[in-house]
């Protein structure tokens, strides 16, 4: 199977994730290779086999629903859910400017 | 004090009730010991003696109260630096979090923590768990305590050096794909992947989450099964998490094994290497005269698995790691839009492995591509399932190999990723299963090197698993 610098491009784009120009050499080789060797799977016939989507869950559907009701352990205040932001101000995340006026 | 290295967690309470030593001098000796140490393996991202001393201080409280101390009481333990630590830095050997420090803790950590572990350290790892040797942790690889020249496997590479070393008694690890056996292998040390759901995933930082497990590190066999049972269990935190109850395995894995049939899958003996295969033979042949009964049997999908593996693990870690935006988690690249800050915190701050499989994730997943790979390698999920559940019809647990080879020499796969992937071929199949497997010490090549015996058992069954493992050892596996 090809795979092009364009190719790789393309898909770097969808995954917001910036490559230097020999990343993107280094990964269009090296996405070829596995691609290639994950095509064998064609070679199956599936057509009567159901997707595994779930690994196992022994228990009635709703078995994980609970009270609506605040949880202590899990209680997060703005001050430490912040404290691992790479900016933040007035109890907000910062982010660059996306709305110009 | 004793060298804390050669221990069992039986034999380090009995000097804790006998109050030959307290808690706290067990935590100062293991921290200065694992200090010392360190530089030898580069095992440990970071040491969390606060986080030790209270902990021992409540169990030397305890005890003098005349309480009952907790399952891992005074028992030093690292754990691999992808499960979340209040208040301890947790950087899944990311350059992305190096300064992250959690607002909570894993529920597995959490457990420790109750049952009285003296939690010393976080593991050094491969970066957000992706790789088999170690090597890709943007803190520098992991040393093999066994052969310095030689990888410790990976991802969990640091949890097994540390425990092979001595400066830790157990530790926890994360397996997605062979994660904790193939290092405990590598290193040889037990090492056990629990079933899908067994131990609960909350605050493990995810990486692909159909696959992810949480479980022990441990010398012996013993050791292993006492650190799952005090982490293992429902968690209302982790919808996953399953409700089926947790076997007393110390008392279960005693129980005799004369009469146990054991089933050797044949695809797993083609193309490994002779030493390795010559092994596992000797292992088998110790069951053998302890009254097992062995037939071989047949795993046919298994040449699909790495591909399936692969594509599925990919497709989740792509979507798992959309959340490193430079928004909420510490390391940010500046740019003028949103946009742009975005891709040039991941560019700036992923590894290349993580970059690789975000990549291939994103690739599968997208339109026109979604059902030649995604959806197909979820149906061949299916039948690898289904490969062990029609094997394990006939057998009480599955023996094979952990890894084709022992611990390589540090480099020797890094340029081909193709080729580390496939060192993963014996793993990953019992992580697409959702199923109980372990390694366990069986002997060690002409030049010294450990190679791990892998036992397979049912859903929940651990206890098979370990009443096999624990007779193999008390009959004094390979030598």
């Amino acid at each position: 199977m090809q795979f092009s610098k364009e190719d790789v491009r393309k898909v770097a784009k969808l995954a917001n994730l910036e490559l230097t120009d020999s990343e993107v050499e280094r990964m269009a080789h090296d996405m070829a290779e596995v691609l290639t060797h994950m095509e064998q799977l064609s070679a199956l016939d599936t057509s009567s086999v159901q997707p595994m989507a779930q690994v196992l869950f022994e228990a009635p559907a709703t078995a994980s629903l609970r009270e609506d009701v605040v949880r202590d352990r899990t209680l997060l205040g703005t001050e430490e859910a912040l404290r691992n932001s790479a900016l933040s101000g007035a109890g907000h995340f910062k982010v660059p400017r996306v709305i110009e006026r | 004090m004793e060298n804390l290295g050669n221990l069992t967690i039986a034999q380090l309470q009995q000097g804790l009730r006998s109050k030959k030593f307290s808690a706290v001098e067990i935590a100062r000796e293991a921290l200065r010991f694992a200090e010392a140490e360190n530089p030898k393996t580069n095992g440990y991202l970071s040491f969390s003696p606060e986080l030790a001393e209270v902990a021992a201080s409540i169990v030397d409280a305890k005890i003098a109260r005349g309480e009952e101390p907790g399952l891992l009481a005074g028992v030093p333990i690292a754990v691999k630096d992808v499960l979340s630590t209040k208040g301890v830095r947790t950087t899944c050997a990311s350059r992305l979090l190096e300064n992250y420090v959690p607002a909570y803790d894993a529920t597995a950590v959490d457990r420790l923590k109750s049952a009285g572990a003296l939690i010393i350290g976080k593991a050094n790892c491969d970066e957000f768990a992706m790789g088999s040797s170690n090597e890709n942790s943007a803190f520098g690889p992991v040393r093999n305590p066994v052969a310095l020249d030689r990888v410790p496997g990976g991802s969990s590479g640091g949890s097994a050096a540390v425990v092979a070393q001595g400066t830790a008694i157990a530790s926890l690890g994360s397996d997605t794909g062979g994660s904790i056996r193939q290092p405990a292998s590598f290193c040889g040390v037990v090492g056990v992947t629990p079933t899908y759901g067994r131990v609960s995933r909350y605050g493990l930082v995810a990486f692909a989450s159909s696959l992810d497990h949480v479980g022990p590190f441990a010398r012996n066999v013993s050791d292993a099964a006492l650190v799952l049972e005090a982490i293992a269990g429902r968690d209302e935190l982790d919808a996953t998490s399953a409700f089926a109850p947790v076997d007393d395995y110390q008392a279960e894995m005693r129980k005799p094994v004369a009469g146990m049939k054991i089933g050797i899958p044949k695809e797993y003996f083609e193309g490994l290497e002779a030493e390795t295969g010559d092994k596992i033979h000797a292992g088998l042949d110790v069951l053998r005269k302890l009254g097992c009964e062995i037939k071989e049997v047949s795993l046919p999908h298994t040449p699909y698995a790495i591909s399936c593996y692969y594509i599925i693990c990919t497709a989740e870690a792509s979507s798992n790691l959309a959340r490193y935006d430079g928004v909420r988690y510490t390391a940010r690249a500046e740019a003028a839009t949103l946009t742009d800050m975005y891709a040039k915190t991941r560019g700036e701050f992923f590894g290349t492995e993580c970059k690789r499989r975000i990549m291939l994730g994103t690739y599968v997943l997208s339109h026109g591509y979604y059902d030649a790979f995604y959806l197909k390698a979820q149906k061949v999920r299916t039948l690898i399932a289904g490969d062990f559940s029609n094997a394990l019809k006939d057998v009480d647990a599955l023996v094979a190999p952990v890894s084709p080879f022992p611990a390589f020499k540090l480099g020797e796969k890094m340029a081909d990723p193709m080729q580390m992937y496939l060192s993963d071929i014996y793993t990953i199949t019992g992580d697409l299963a959702g199923i109980p497997c372990m390694s366990v010490p069986c002997g060690k090549t002409a030049e010294g090197l450990p190679v791990g015996m892998q036992i397979f058992s049912g859903h929940f069954k651990e206890s098979t698993m370990f009443r096999l493992a624990y007779a193999f050892e008390q009959a004094g596996g390979v030598a």
